[in-house]
């Protein structure tokens, strides 16, 4: 186990500097020049000249490859050039942000998905198999932009249940310490403005939830429909145990793996950010901070953020991958 | 047996999901009462930074000029010049020396104390600079100290409530320059430890002073209460923030949860009008939306055909249907309310024959083929660039011109724009001091190819008259050779000028005291609820 980690672990070190490379890459490719873009309509060719030259992007690119490239081994994920701040400082609180709203949306979709699904496969053919699997269409292929819009419109000004936009009541605002408001409201003994927070979350979470939620669902209910023609299901309702525990421990136990791998993907996709969510919501995340970043050519923070973004992402695919032989002991690495 | 259980089932999860809801309403919509010392800004994207010299980007601007105060101000909705934190001035006879009296008693929130000494090492802050550190003091004062084209020669203090500044000749807009809020006075004190510490823990005379900032998300300000004007300001905060999606925005504001917000699309207005808890409020126009056409670029070379695009495109049309009526129909490249504003100009009327007929005459009797670049992204001056294109590509059909509508991302479209590389494209500007030479000089004279004359335009009489109007003391006299230069523009016809847009903001109903500034930076100090 150790050794298959730590094996995974090395693998990863050339997935990540090759995507380095691609995206620095990649981002150099598209027109517009960042000086220009920075300083905007207004900026005489003096100050673009100028600020290509502070920001080196005079050299060549291979120059400026290595010098990041440097950089990133020693720990340092350059400076922003639009607002001079580290990218290793800007990062964390987008990246909080995204975290929280990620894991609240991921526990919506597992909550509903894997229930829905389970239920479906249970009751195969049955009116809520039915509904249950449309609603699951429609949900994969909803739009975003529409079903926050509609969700704010609904739940914040017809009923006023719910805030419309943002991580918390800015009128109170959290004192953001580990700017993972649930946490920091939390130490700090503020449960009024935790509960403010947590409303905050329901609106875009729910949103975001929705097409993993959907997707969670039709997994669960097909891996489920092959387990439950099993041997072992049949033997274990002729011994007369409840149905409901045959379903949740015998069948579920032994589909879950591919439900897993789901939602792991899922969740790293989560983590990456959704920019239409968070446009929507107002929400101030990594998805937005990225799609900022790409709008003002902002290299250092594209390639960084897409470099910490892909690290979470592959190593949630290994946690995942250990996850399988803890769930079932027949799965074995070494 | 099972589908009982079912049910139950669903029952029960029904009957905990209307637990959860009606617990949320619990908290209720967003309480006012008690909290309206506070305005929430709600607005379409973060600032930058908050030193004012270092940026071009407006909404940096918002909120510092809430922050700290410059030498002279703006009028209230106007770019009129107006005592600020000098209460007099005095201009010399040849136009090369100008003597500020400053307010006595003003304190930064550092306490220090504002006097002439702070407004010259201001200065010489800048002066030391360079164009990628403060890039506007660049293209206000013409470079930086050495530099053949920097304007200032001299900022030195007589005694502690007198600043004279020297110029090396005369620069006719610079009363208005330094009105601008970019050349805001902070505290040496704040500076001294670092520019970089700076930008985020601003420090200035303003009315309120700098909280909190969490990036792309709030900034929040409060009350300064050694501030020099007495009973300002009204508020005890403002929060600006972020809420990118302009729906989304608007969403906020009728629930409650902002009191003011920018950048209302202007097919919501009505709603707004309609909705008697809400109060829509209009942003005195200073801005233009033009179709640029590449003069380098056949068939644009020719004048008939400039002229002929002209004449084919229904203004009117696109005013009504996409600004909803809110603009001004453009014939001059400034907005009327700027001086040295052409009013003698006749448009050209929308004439498709008369189109048609230039045309033949400049030997494109069947039309042509072109690109018609489109807008990627709304702006106040084009608040929906695909839509507007449609118009004129149908307008360009009746004439026999067939447009292919292209578009690209901003930055991509900007870059290759400036590069000549459209037939036709549609952009704006919108106003820095509202001087003549920040929209005719800036956007149409041979000096800004590849910056910001984006049509290769080029004029050498017209270009002749700006640099004489820069130097130009005598107010009328200036407004004469501006007035001539729209002449030759309108002769020449390098854009087709679409329309003077007037931005829409919107508020809850009991805010009052809000002014807007068509500069789109609004000082809060009078902002109160009833």
């Amino acid at each position: 186990m150790l050794n298959y980690t730590g094996r995974r672990l090395l693998q990863l070190i050339p997935v990540l500097l090759g995507m380095v490379f691609i995206v620095f890459m990649m981002i150099r490719a598209i027109p517009g020049n960042p000086a220009q873009i920075i300083l905007g309509q207004q900026a005489s060719p003096e100050a673009i000249a100028a600020m290509n030259a502070r920001l080196g992007l005079d050299q060549p690119w291979y120059i400026q490859f290595f010098k990041y490239l440097g950089g990133i081994l020693q720990g340092d994920l350059g400076e922003s050039l639009r607002t001079r701040l580290p990218v290793a400082d800007e990062i964390w609180p987008h990246l909080a942000a995204t975290m929280e709203l990620a894991f609240f949306a991921i526990l919506i979709a597992i909550i509903i998905g894997v229930n829905a699904g389970i239920v479906s496969a249970w009751f195969q053919n049955s009116w809520f198999d039915y509904i249950a699997m449309i609603l699951a269409l429609v949900g994969v292929s909803m739009p975003i932009f529409w079903l926050g819009l509609l969700g704010q419109w609904a739940f914040a000004i017809e009923f006023s249940w719910l805030p419309t936009t943002g991580r918390e009541q800015v009128r109170d605002p959290v004192n953001a310490i580990t700017h993972l408001y649930i946490i920091d409201t939390i130490i700090q003994g503020r449960f009024d403005q935790l509960w403010q927070v947590i409303r905050h979350l329901i609106l875009p979470g729910i949103a975001l939830a929705t097409i993993p939620m959907a997707i969670i669902a039709r997994m669960t209910r097909s891996s489920m429909l092959e387990v439950m023609r099993a041997d072992y299901i049949r033997t274990a309702r002729a011994k007369g145990q409840k149905m409901f525990w045959v379903v949740y421990k015998h069948a579920f136990k032994n589909a879950v793996i591919p439900v897993l791998t789901i939602i792991g993907l899922q969740m790293g996709m989560l983590l990456g950010g959704a920019i239409l969510t968070e446009t929507i919501f107002a929400w101030p995340g990594i998805g937005r901070y990225i799609y900022d970043a790409i709008n003002f050519r902002d290299y250092p923070v594209i390639q960084s953020a897409i470099l910490v973004v892909a690290f979470i992402f592959v190593m949630i695919n290994l946690i995942v991958d250990l996850l399988y032989s803890l769930i079932d002991s027949r799965i074995k690495y070494d | 047996m099972n589908k009982k259980r079912m049910w139950s089932a669903a029952l029960l999860l029904m009957l905990v999901l209307s637990t959860v809801l009606a617990a949320c309403s619990g908290g209720g919509k967003e309480s006012s009462g008690s909290t309206k010392d506070t305005l929430v800004f709600g607005r379409g994207g973060d600032s930058t930074s908050l030193d004012p010299s270092r940026v071009t980007e407006g909404e940096t601007f918002k909120v510092t000029v809430n922050l700290y105060e410059t030498l002279l101000n703006f009028g209230e909705q106007d770019t009129t010049i107006q005592p600020g934190l000098a209460k007099e001035w005095e201009t010399s006879e040849d136009g090369l020396t100008y003597t500020f009296k400053l307010e006595e008693g003003v304190k930064f929130h550092d306490d220090t104390d504002f006097n002439a000494e702070a407004v010259v090492k201001n200065f010489e802050r800048w002066a030391n600079g360079d164009a990628d550190k403060f890039p506007y003091y660049n293209s206000m004062f013409g470079g930086f100290k050495g530099d053949e084209g920097h304007v200032i020669d001299s900022v030195t203090a007589d005694g502690d409530h007198t600043v004279i500044i020297k110029l090396k000749r005369p620069q006719a807009p610079f009363l208005k320059n330094i009105a601008m809020s970019m050349f805001a006075i902070a505290s040496p004190t704040a500076f001294e430890k670092g520019d970089d510490q700076f930008e985020r823990n601003p420090v200035g005379t303003g009315p309120f002073k700098f909280v909190d900032w969490k990036t792309n998300d709030s900034i929040t300000i409060e009350k300064f209460d050694g501030y020099w004007q007495k009973g300002l300001p009204k508020l005890d905060k403002i929060v600006f923030r972020s809420i990118p999606d302009n729906s989304a925005r608007l969403n906020a504001l009728i629930a409650g949860e902002i009191d003011l917000a920018d950048g209302i699309n202007p097919a919501d207005g009505e709603k707004i009008e309609g909705n008697a808890d809400l109060q829509l409020i209009e942003r005195p126009s200073m801005n233009v939306g033009y179709l640029g056409l590449t003069v380098t670029r056949p068939p644009f070379d020719k004048k008939e055909v400039r002229q002929a695009m002209n004449h084919a495109i229904d203004k009117q049309t696109i005013i009504d249907s996409f600004f909803e009526g809110r603009a001004d129909l453009a014939k001059n490249p400034m907005p009327s309310s700027i001086s040295g504003y052409n009013d003698d100009i006749e448009g050209y009327e929308y004439d498709p024959e008369k189109a048609k007929e230039l045309l033949a005459k400049a030997g494109y009797p069947d039309g042509f083929e072109m690109e018609l670049w489109a807008m990627p992204v709304p702006r106040p001056y084009m608040p929906d660039g695909a839509k507007v294109a449609e118009v004129i590509q149908s307008n360009l059909a009746d004439i026999g011109v067939k447009a292919k509508i292209v578009s690209y991302e901003w930055g991509t479209y900007l870059d290759k724009a400036a590069k000549g590389e459209a037939d036709a494209f549609m952009l704006g500007w919108t106003g820095d001091n509202g001087d003549a030479d920040n929209f005719l000089y800036v956007l149409l004279d041979e000096d800004n190819i590849g910056s910001n004359n984006y049509t290769y335009f080029k004029n050498a009489k017209m270009h002749d008259l700006f640099i004489e109007a820069q130097t130009e003391v005598d107010e009328d006299k200036r407004i004469e050779l501006y007035k001539q230069a729209q002449e030759i523009i309108h002769e020449e016809a390098p854009w087709v000028p679409l329309a003077h847009s007037t931005p829409l903001l919107a508020a809850a109903k009991d805010l009052t005291g809000f002014v807007p500034h068509p500069t789109g930076s609004d000082l809060l100090s009078n902002v109160e609820f009833k």
